[in-house]
């Protein structure tokens, strides 16, 4: 596999490797496991519960979107991360906005 | 997907593949948009069971979990593909391809059956609120999956015909971006649709 490294920067993307798929499909592997575990055995209480899977999610949305995707800083790379560092606060406006207008609603109308 | 790919000059900074990855890749942040606004109906909705049965009554966890392997090791297999790609290998190209294209294809034959029996057991649509956004949810994800698979299809014929040419590397690169972000919404629709509803 020595020729790899040559690979270069491809469309603002880090180079794809088979190191970077196993370590990506290793850490989803490990994230999912644990989760339906804890799920499934009822480990842990209502609370800790949604904290550990929001938490497990996102370690998980960060292994495939490094490993997998290949998102990085670098220079080029940048092009690609901004829009979706951008997404993320659209996707975080709309979902909390409704959750939170939702929520006085329903508070207000018992 | 007509533009002349600039062959070999991907060092170039603003070649025009670049460009239209990076077009690609907005049209992908635009659909992470369109997930949010069902994501966001399903959280609001999801205890609105009605006189209907609970989600949690419904959700069987080891089938979801077969269901997230075969999707996960479908997304790994691509990157398996892209390197065959690279190496200009063909072979190994439509190889894990083909690996990936029956993988994501028994994902959509899971969720179909899942869909199908949520369906003849009377609990479809139209119960309640919180089955209304699980199917909308749930069901927007299948139908980028299996529109994922038909261009996949295609995309093997396209490897077949032309080999590993540069318009084929660009676009089997663009159906690689779609086919880890639908995996990555998968990530999302285990943990808030099916975990989070059988805490």
């Amino acid at each position: 596999m020595s020729d790899h490294s040559v690979q270069t920067m491809k469309y603002g993307a880090k180079p794809k490797t088979l190191k970077s798929y196993l370590t990506g499909l290793f850490l989803s592997l490990v994230f999912t496991f644990i989760a339906f575990t804890l799920i499934g055995k009822h480990l842990l209480g209502v609370e800790a519960s949604y904290i550990t899977l929001t938490a497990l999610a996102v370690a998980q949305l960060f292994a495939q979107v490094i490993c997998f995707l290949r998102l990085n800083v670098s220079q080029e790379g940048q092009w690609n991360t901004m829009p979706f560092i951008f997404t993320f606060v659209i996707v975080g406006i709309l979902v909390g906005g409704s959750l939170w207008i939702m929520y006085n609603l329903n508070v207000n109308m018992m | 997907m007509t533009a002349l790919s600039t062959t070999d000059h991907h060092d170039h900074h603003l070649d025009n593949d670049s460009i239209d990855v990076f077009g690609f890749w907005i049209y992908i942040m635009t659909d992470c948009i369109l997930f949010a606004t069902l994501f966001a109906a399903f959280a609001v909705l999801h205890t609105n069971s009605f006189t209907g049965p609970t989600l949690k009554q419904l959700i069987s966890l080891p089938y979801v979990l077969g269901e997230t392997m075969f999707l996960l090791a479908s997304s790994f297999t691509y990157g398996l593909a892209m390197l065959g790609v690279y190496k200009n290998s063909r072979a190994r190209a439509l190889f894990w391809l083909f690996v990936t294209f029956v993988l994501g294809l028994s994902f959509v034959v899971m969720e179909v059956r899942e869909f199908i029996h949520l369906y003849a057991d009377g609990n479809s649509w139209h119960v309640s609120a919180a089955i209304s956004s699980f199917f909308t949810l749930v069901g927007t994800h299948g139908t980028h999956v299996s529109i994922g698979l038909i261009w996949m299809a295609f995309m093997m014929f396209q490897l077949i015909k032309y080999g590993t040419s540069p318009a084929v590397n660009k676009r089997l690169t663009y159906l690689g971006l779609f086919w880890h972000f639908l995996d990555i919404v998968w990530i999302f629709v285990f943990t808030i649709v099916y975990l989070m509803s059988s805490i």
